[in-house]
């Protein structure tokens, strides 16, 4: 018998109960893989959390990329086309002798008015054809703030045609390209969020389950005040209090402040149950007889075996921050005009009257907000099941 | 018993404190104090107000001292004299303006958590007893949208749905006509026909969290020895479940007062703006949108406090109901 079949039979026996690794694969793989490799195995092995990290990214790269994928700025107001309803894209016109030819096109609007309220009226008329193409010229932009730019990915040919996909609101904005530019903010207050609420999370949750005692006491009160406050009204307070005269950057830095202000206590609990766990740990004792100092200790040795979960749990607080974000803008104290996120969005579709004359302008924002949320909370469970490879 | 209900309340000190100051810091935020925004307004009116009349509301609230002062001085009124300062946008006492509103809040919090307990315990039963059939699936995908998706888009689309499908008028707790009626039971009716809008939305990211605890420590519970006993002794199944494990596994059903009130509560802010109940949403952000900060700073306060006292109720239930909780 050799020893690699040996290997194996111990294998069949007494392998781990539930493997990171397929049963076919080659248990030795297991044995010498670091924690990230099982993590990664336990990751990749949820499809659902796969699929929601693609989307996450699909998201950030909209975002990213937001003045080239919109197909116009979203402050052009078209005063000839307000409350437009979506187009539809097509891929074949027929001319007249009945001969199929492919051309990328969308159908153009049949205006009319009522003669009551005098109110225009918008209808897709089947017969205009604009054709669309991509990568045209269309409104010239800075990519990024920076390049000089006029080719977009997609757009009507002409540049005076009108291709509005998700429809256009009381101005006669592009929802589509409103949507895209708002992804870009809505998205990043998120991570820009997550990001302060990260430090203070970790920092005080690693000094409360390092120290112990009368800091962990106060840092504990300090979490409970925080968790006892009804979040919604709290963020009204802090938002309603920022003056108007503010620059937009400005006001986006202090509402992403806010939302992260009232964040940051799940992160700390988490920290300061592994600090305890990981307090009497053999390395850690090691670590502090070998003479490292406590700051070398904390940062060095504990918080890098934590990575996986502060991964999951700062996920899992991306979504709270956009709904929080959405929910400010959408009452109208938190990001406004000229500045564009899914939250300023909805607030055009806050009365009943404006939702049952352009009901896209409240299906396809809240269907940015919902998707994104839904999949950054798919994620953040993979993650966090993924988080601690050693356990069950 | 008694000196583990003494030691949450006395625990419960600090942490009211620390919400009374967040209130008063909030109160405080806006550049200018009360009074210049009330001269201001005054004078806006043409009243000019007298420097006699300035100086005494000055004194009585402290405004030229410290803000520790003002503080104790806020604090001190209101705990001795109900006194929660004046509300210059609407020109009466704070406290003349929020006791109705504070009560109608409460009720709609209270039915929205009812409507999570008769919803969820069902179907967490359910779910966890038939584990991974079909019913649990769709609930388990529900309970995922439920709390993705947030209380006011929800209360948005559920106005639309109500508009365009059902022709019924959703806003408000009461139609046109009940408004101001005697209580009747045709009011009453009237009442439960708007307030399940409301409910609905506020109760269903509560359900969808207290579905999945109860699936889990009913699941947890249903694969212990003792169950095994209990089936082994021949007891019919629903006696099974029904006997002990789901009476341990309600446990989370009573703490839930605890920390599904403050979203409700926080639920019920955003959805009462959208909706246009007469609660202390609307109200709240009206104040907080005119710099009406003595009105905005009470109901941040009170609301803090309705939720320590229902994380206090929770506790001393919790305690009453298992006995590892009081003596540890």
């Amino acid at each position: 018998m050799t020893l690699v079949s040996h290997y194996d039979d111990l294998a069949e026996e007494t392998g781990p109960a539930i493997s990171p690794l397929k049963p076919g694969d080659d248990p030795d793989k297991i044995a010498v893989a670091s924690q990230w490799q099982l993590i990664r195995a336990r990751f990749f092995a949820n499809k659902v959390a796969v699929v929601a990290g693609i989307i996450v990214l699909l998201f950030y790269f909209v975002g990213l990329f937001a003045e080239f994928l919109a197909p116009t700025i979203p402050s052009k107001a078209q005063p000839r086309f307000t409350y437009a309803p979506p187009q539809s894209l097509a891929f074949f016109v027929e001319d007249a002798e009945g001969n199929r030819r492919f051309q990328l096109h969308v159908k153009g609007y049949a205006m009319s008015v009522d003669p009551e309220s005098l109110r225009r009226s918008f209808t897709i008329d089947p017969d205009k054809i604009v054709p669309v193409g991509f990568f045209v010229k269309g409104e010239p932009y800075k990519m990024w703030g920076v390049f000089e730019m006029e080719r977009r990915l997609l757009g009507a040919i002409n540049k005076r045609d009108p291709m509005n996909l998700l429809g256009t609101d009381s101005l006669g904005r592009d929802l589509l390209s409103r949507v895209i530019y708002g992804t870009r903010v809505s998205m990043s207050i998120g991570l820009i969020g997550v990001a302060s609420s990260l430090i203070i999370g970790t920092v005080l949750g690693a000094l409360s389950g390092f120290y112990g005692g009368w800091v962990d006491l106060s840092v504990q009160r300090l979490i409970e005040i925080i968790s006892a406050m009804p979040t919604i009204p709290l963020w009204l307070g802090l938002a309603a209090a920022i003056p108007i005269t503010w620059s937009p950057l400005k006001v986006y830095f202090v509402i992403t402040l806010i939302v992260s202000l009232l964040a940051w206590t799940g992160l700390a609990r988490e920290v300061r149950g592994r600090f305890f766990a990981l307090k009497g740990e053999d390395f850690v004792t090691a670590a502090t007889l070998d003479g490292s100092s406590q700051r070398r200790v904390i940062f060095r040795h504990i918080l890098p075996s934590l990575t996986s979960h502060i991964l999951a749990v700062v996920t899992l607080a991306i979504p709270t921050m956009i709904v929080a974000e959405t929910a400010l803008s959408f009452l109208g104290i938190g990001l406004k005009a000229p500045v564009v996120s899914w939250g300023v969005l909805l607030q055009d579709a806050q009365n009943i009257r404006t939702v049952a004359t352009a009901p896209w302008l409240l299906i396809w924002p809240c269907l940015a907000v919902v998707v994104s949320v839904l999949s950054f909370n798919f994620l953040g469970d993979g993650l966090r099941d993924a988080a601690d490879p050693y356990g069950h | 018993m008694f000196g583990y209900v003494l030691k949450r309340i006395v625990l419960m000190i600090p942490t009211m404190i620390g919400i009374s100051f967040i209130a008063f810091f909030i109160i405080q935020l806006p550049p200018g104090d009360y009074l210049t925004s009330v001269i201001a307004s005054m004078s806006d009116s043409g009243q000019d107000m007298h420097p006699d009349e300035v100086r005494r509301i000055r004194a009585l609230y402290g405004l030229d001292e410290p803000m520790i002062v003002q503080y104790f001085k806020w604090i001190t009124g209101i705990l001795l004299r109900g006194d929660f300062g004046y509300s210059f946008e609407w020109g009466r006492p704070v406290s003349e303006l929020i006791w109705d509103r504070m009560g109608a809040t409460l009720a709609v919090s209270m039915a929205s958590l009812l409507f999570v307990w008769i919803v969820s315990l069902p179907i967490g039963v359910y779910s966890a007893v038939r584990r991974h059939s079909i019913g649990d699936h769709v609930f388990t995908l529900f309970g995922f949208l439920g709390l993705a998706i947030p209380n006011f888009i929800l209360a948005l689309t559920l106005m639309y749905v109500g508009y365009k499908y059902m022709g019924q008028s959703v806003g408000g707790l009461y139609s046109p006509e009940f408004v101001g009626a005697p209580a009747s039971l045709a009011k009453f009716w009237d009442l439960l026909k708007h307030l399940w809008i409301p409910v609905v939305v506020i109760g269903t990211s509560g359900t969808a969290s207290l579905i999945r605890i109860l699936r889990a420590n009913l699941t947890d519970e249903l694969s212990k020895p003792y169950v095994i006993t209990a089936r082994a002794k021949g007891l019919p199944e629903h006696q099974v479940i029904m006997r002990y494990p789901l009476r341990i596994a309600l446990n989370p059903f009573v703490s839930a007062i605890g920390w599904v009130l403050p979203q409700l509560i926080s639920g019920v802010t955003i959805t009462a703006i959208v909706l246009n109940l007469p609660t202390a949403g609307p109200l709240l952000l009206r104040a907080l949108v005119a710099q009406d900060m003595y009105l905005a700073g009470s109901f941040i306060l009170l609301m803090g406090i309705l939720t320590l006292i229902g994380m206090l109720i929770s506790d001393l239930l919790l305690a009453a109901l298992d006995p590892r909780i009081r003596f540890t």
